[in-house]
């Protein structure tokens, strides 16, 4: 039945079992191109809208708003405007049919994230996709691996893409050593080891930029090409107050404001983004491990750590992407783009774009990748 | 995906890792092990319902089996933790309070303030409530208000695994005498708990669902029920906002108080029994620091004014439920 | 020594004893398929005890039980239907089905209840035993309450007042060997519990409570001081119980045979029965046919409790006072 697709409940992270359909952002019948955002669905943990998988005309809309639903359950028919009814409502049964939604079980689905050993910690990592040169992402600071829940599918279709836990992050050991830069980069480069990958893609976001960064200058010939999202260690300036602030808060009330920082859209800093944040943050061993972690990278609200001549002098290719709204770390802190460095500033995006602008990143960064 | 335990795991987990990050942390309890003195295994129960098992072997001589004598090992918990100890000691249900009320109520809430905030006393009561389980009057009561009631006593009221394991830890550390209060229909829920030691703070209210139209303040196994009755009446439109106010002393009364100001309706659900109750209590918070946002009468879904009863149907009708909160919610909703 | 019981008496004990043992065996078999609610502590094994104190006992004299309390309550004269439709949680049980095995109590037997507060029944006791004394009476209260209670303060406070006040009540701590699956080995200080009567300034008597006769006769002796005025007796009996602390139990603290040992060699059904068979004055087929009368009246009662209907809702809200 070519020229029918089905819009589904998509699948937004390893947690996510089921969404609710918040808003139709296309009425039926509306026409759609390819990209479009056509409905906003929101898990517990983020909201975000559905693309439109192919053009066409939206043609059913099978969920209603504040539905509640299973990851892949039907929520409407794209088809061109010449396909009969009756087409599209064979496509809808035969779906409603054989569509079992996905049990708890099945729920990890494989991809669980792994521990391994490194240099006495535990460090958390999920691997997604096989083959093709592997890529590792690198979250900042105060982040993990779920940073990268709109990027790591998609990236993972060619190639295996490993994302890590620092230490004193998500999951992994909470014990940043003297929480200097090198130590970081001591242990994303032990993961290569310890997951036996020669060289590796890099994508650091942010404080995960810096240790990339790092990376590529102490160990140029394991790293095959690095993407800088939002990056630290390119110039100074940081957002110290921030900085400060995130260490400090100890509840909802002080950490809200500051998440806020982090997006161009106040309204992704969900209850549950700030609960999650706060659960992070009340892990034994984390207050320490940021605070050792801010004072030694961040000191006195500037970067300590300052790599920008890296890029150029890697001399492999370098993509670098920045919100031009970002209040953390400046987008003019993007070098200059020229030889194999790439540089991409999306208008009106914060630092947290990776996620709030996740398919203009992705599409950027699969067409880097290649 | 993060791994999931039950809430009666979470409570084991807090204890065992407490123990091993804290030396004077012990256990003690009508058979939290069990088996002391008799021909068979030892820690052949590892408490009633099995919450403190595997602790005995894991932390030998800091699980400590009593008589049944609850003044005295309640007391002793007491004593113990004015000289260093940080004593975790179990009081099997809390309808038995009754035999040793004195030793928390007269000693343990008063040192500090009789003493002139000389006392620290970081003494943890957990104890299991609440009916389900066709337990009866003597086993089945939700008491948390009455030690609300007293100054000098901080209650802990945990909803869920997440909560259980991090208040339980916050109770331990923490420098006053604390009651930890255990659900016992929660023990089998399942739920999302990081292996890392974490701690939830006292006084934080957790808001589970947020909505405009009703606010809804909910304790301990009435949460879940809550969040039934919400997801129902979403569908009818009604959106409602859950909170948990997770320690009834201290209260969180901002976050509930805010909510209010932006929902102007108010439904609190609380298992106890109605009279001078946590219902009671918000209830009255709400309308002294929020009458002017009230938009209708709060309501208060709560057990009758009676002993919990034995037999099944009559247990059942006097247990709050899903439906009795959708109808309350609604009634307040549609208040004009 | 059994001279004072005659040929009727001795088959009434009988009959009381083997309406518990038969009580309880239907309950455990029952409560394994699911459908009796709530908790459940069995008697079975301890027979002896309540039927050798209660055979003393009139309507008027008062006793107050524990959470294993069935056998109490049997020997006290309350009606077995009743209390097996209380533990099905029906209309028609002891309480209407409000309060279940652990709280089954009819007032009008002096039965004062089963209790779900260890060791709840020794402060109540002493009361009712004040009443009597002060309207002269005759009456007695009893307490029986577990090894482990024999640890708590309401019950060494009671003594202690019992004491104090010169009351006609009996203490009788029914030591199984297990307050759940804590040994009095490990939980009473001393070496049994009848020696701390000493501290409480009254005469501690230890009888085998598996023996009937034995339970009776000092169970006797106690009573008859009691309704003369002479105070306070407490009795330790030592017996064991044949299942769990409930039903569910697993009991791993216990030793491999234990029981089944006790059952074979110590059954107080089976001494009682070789005992007054051997006098030739009571023949085993009586017995058996009280067995069989017994047997079916318990198939009865459990009939008709499956058949009986539950409370009403109306209920819930009825019995909290006398009037409010
Ligand atoms: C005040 C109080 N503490 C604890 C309990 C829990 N509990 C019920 S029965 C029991 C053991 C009682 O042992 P024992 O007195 O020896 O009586 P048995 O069960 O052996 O008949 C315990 C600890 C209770 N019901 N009340
Ligand atoms: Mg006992």
């Amino acid at each position: 039945m070519s020229g029918i697709h089905t819009l589904t409940m998509p699948k937004w992270g390893l947690s996510m079992s089921e969404g609710r359909v918040n808003a139709w952002l296309k009425g039926l019948g509306d026409p759609i191109t390819r990209g479009e955002e056509i409905v906003e669905v929101e898990s517990e943990k983020i909201a975000g809208a559905l693309e439109a998988p192919a053009s066409g005309v939206l043609r059913r809309r099978l969920a209603a708003e504040e539905d509640l639903l299973p990851v892949g359950a039907l929520l409407g028919i794209i088809a061109d405007a010449d396909v009969a009814d009756t087409e599209i409502d064979a496509v809808v049964a035969e779906f409603l049919a054989n569509y079992v939604p996905p049990s708890e079980e099945e729920e990890g689905g494989g991809s669980v994230p792994g521990k391994i050993e490194v240099g006495g910690l535990r460090i958390r990592y999920l691997k997604l996709g096989a083959g093709g040169e592997p890529l590792i992402l690198v979250h900042g600071f105060g982040g993990d691996l779920n940073n990268w829940l709109f990027n790591h599918a998609t990236l993972a279709v060619k190639r295996e893409v490993y994302a890590l836990d620092l230490p004193g992050h998500g999951e992994s050991t909470k014990d940043v050593a003297d929480g200097s830069l090198d130590n970081l980069t001591d242990v994303v480069i032990g993961c290569m080891d310890a997951l036996g990958i020669p060289a590796a893609h890099l994508i650091g976001h942010s404080m995960g930029g810096a240790v990339c960064l790092n990376v590529a200058k102490r160990s140029p010939q394991r790293v095959h090409s690095l993407v800088l999202i939002a990056s630290a260690g390119l110039g100074a300036e940081i957002n110290g107050d921030y900085i400060t602030g995130f260490v400090a808060a100890t509840n909802r009330r002080a950490l809200k404001p500051l998440l806020s920082e982090l997006f161009s859209d106040p309204g992704q800093v969900t209850r549950q983004l700030i609960d999650d944040m706060l659960k992070y943050k009340r892990l034994d061993g984390v207050a320490e491990s940021l605070d050792r972690l801010a004072g030694k990278l961040f000191a006195n609200g500037s970067q300590q750590m300052i790599l920008a001549e890296v890029p150029e002098v890697f001399g492999k290719p370098v993509l670098v992407i920045w919100g031009k709204e970002d209040r953390i770390i400046p987008a003019r802190h993007a070098p200059k783009a020229g030889g194999k460095v790439r540089v991409e500033i999306l208008e009106g995006q914060g630092h947290m774009v990776q996620m709030e602008a996740a398919n203009d990143v992705n599409r950027l960064m699969e067409s880097f990748l290649g | 995906m993060a791994r999931k335990i039950t809430y009666q795991q979470a409570i084991n987990e807090a204890l065992d890792q407490e123990m091993s990050r804290d030396p004077s942390v012990i256990v003690m309890g009508e058979d939290n092990a069990g088996g002391e003195g008799s021909p068979g295994e030892m820690d052949a129960w590892g408490g009633v319902l099995g919450v403190t098992k595997g602790l005995y072997h894991k932390h030998p001589g800091r699980v400590l089996d009593t008589p049944i004598s609850e003044s005295a090992f309640i007391g002793a918990a007491i004593g113990a933790a004015c000289n260093g100890l940080r004593p975790v000691a179990e009081l099997m249900f809390v309808d038995f309070m009754g035999v040793c009320f004195d030793q928390i109520f007269n000693q343990a809430a008063k040192f500090r303030y009789m003493f002139g905030g000389k006392a620290e006393t970081p003494v943890v009561i957990r104890t299991m409530y609440g009916a389900g389980f066709r337990a009866a009057a003597q086993h089945s009561q939700c008491l948390y208000s009455l030690f609300t009631h007293v100054p000098g006593l901080k209650v802990v009221v945990p909803s869920n695994p997440y909560d259980a394991k991090g208040l339980l830890i916050e109770s331990i550390r923490d420098n006053d005498p604390v009651i930890f209060f255990e659900n016992k229909v929660l023990y089998t829920m399942e739920g999302e708990v990081p292996e890392e030691i974490y701690t939830v703070p006292f006084g934080e209210a957790a808001i589970l669902r947020e909505g405009d139209d009703v606010t809804i303040v909910a304790l301990g196994r009435m949460v879940n029920m809550a969040q039934e009755a919400a997801e129902a009446l979403q569908k009818d439109g009604i959106h409602c906002e859950i909170i948990d106010p997770r320690t009834t002393s201290p209260l969180d009364e901002e976050t509930i108080l805010e909510s209010v100001e932006k929902t102007g309706r108010l439904v609190v659900v609380d298992e106890a029994n109605p009279r001078c109750s946590m219902a009671s209590d918000i209830a009255g918070l709400v309308v002294r620091k929020a009458f002017g946002a009230l938009k209708a009468p709060i309501e208060q879904v709560t057990a009758p004014h009676v002993p919990p009863p034995f037999s099944d149907v009559l247990e059942d009708l006097y247990v709050p439920n899903a439906a009795k909160i959708e109808r309350a919610v609604t009634r307040v909703a549609e208040y004009r | 020594m059994n001279t004072e019981l005659n040929r009727e008496s001795l088959l009434k004990a009988y009959r009381m004893m083997r309406t518990i043992r038969e009580f309880e065996e239907r309950v455990h078999t029952d409560f394994a398929t699911g459908e009796i609610p709530g908790f459940v502590h069995l008697y079975a094994g301890e027979e002896a005890s309540a039927t050798g104190v209660c055979m003393h006992l009139s309507g008027n004299d008062y006793i107050a039980s524990t959470h294993r309390g069935h056998g109490h309550c049997i020997a006290k004269g309350v009606d077995p239907a009743g209390m097996m439709a209380e533990i099905w949680g029906k209309e028609t049980g002891t309480c209407k089905g409000k309060g279940g095995s652990m709280h089954i109590a009819d007032l009008s037997k002096g039965m004062l209840g089963a209790n779900g507060i260890v060791g709840g029944g020794g402060p109540l006791i002493c009361g009712t035993a004040l009443a009597a004394k002060l309207r002269g009476d005759k009456t007695v209260g009893v307490c029986f309450f577990g090894d482990g209670a024999s640890n708590q303060g309401t019950i060494l406070e009671a003594m202690n007042l019992a004491t104090v006040w010169n009351l006609p009540a009996i203490f009788v701590a029914e030591n199984n060997g297990y307050a759940e699956t804590t040994s009095p080995n490990y939980s009473v200080a001393c070496e049994n519990i009848a020696d701390r009567a000493a501290a409480f300034g009254m005469p501690g008597v230890i009888v085998d409570g598996f023996d009937f006769f034995a339970v009776y006769e000092a169970a006797g002796e106690a009573v008859k001081r009691a309704r003369e005025g002479g105070g306070p007796t407490l009795i330790e009996v030592k017996v064991s119980r044949y299942y769990g602390h409930f039903e569910g139990d697993q009991q791993k603290y216990r030793a491999e045979g234990e029981v089944q040992k006790l059952r074979n060699e110590k059954d107080c059904l089976m001494q009682f029965r070789r005992h007054v068979t051997a006098d030739g004055d009571i023949s085993a087929a009586e017995l058996d046919a009280i067995d069989a009368e017994v047997l079916a009246m318990i198939d009865d009662s459990v009939v008709r409790a499956k058949a009986d209907p539950k409370p009403g809702p109306e209920e819930l809200l009825t019995d909290v006072y006398v009037s409010y």
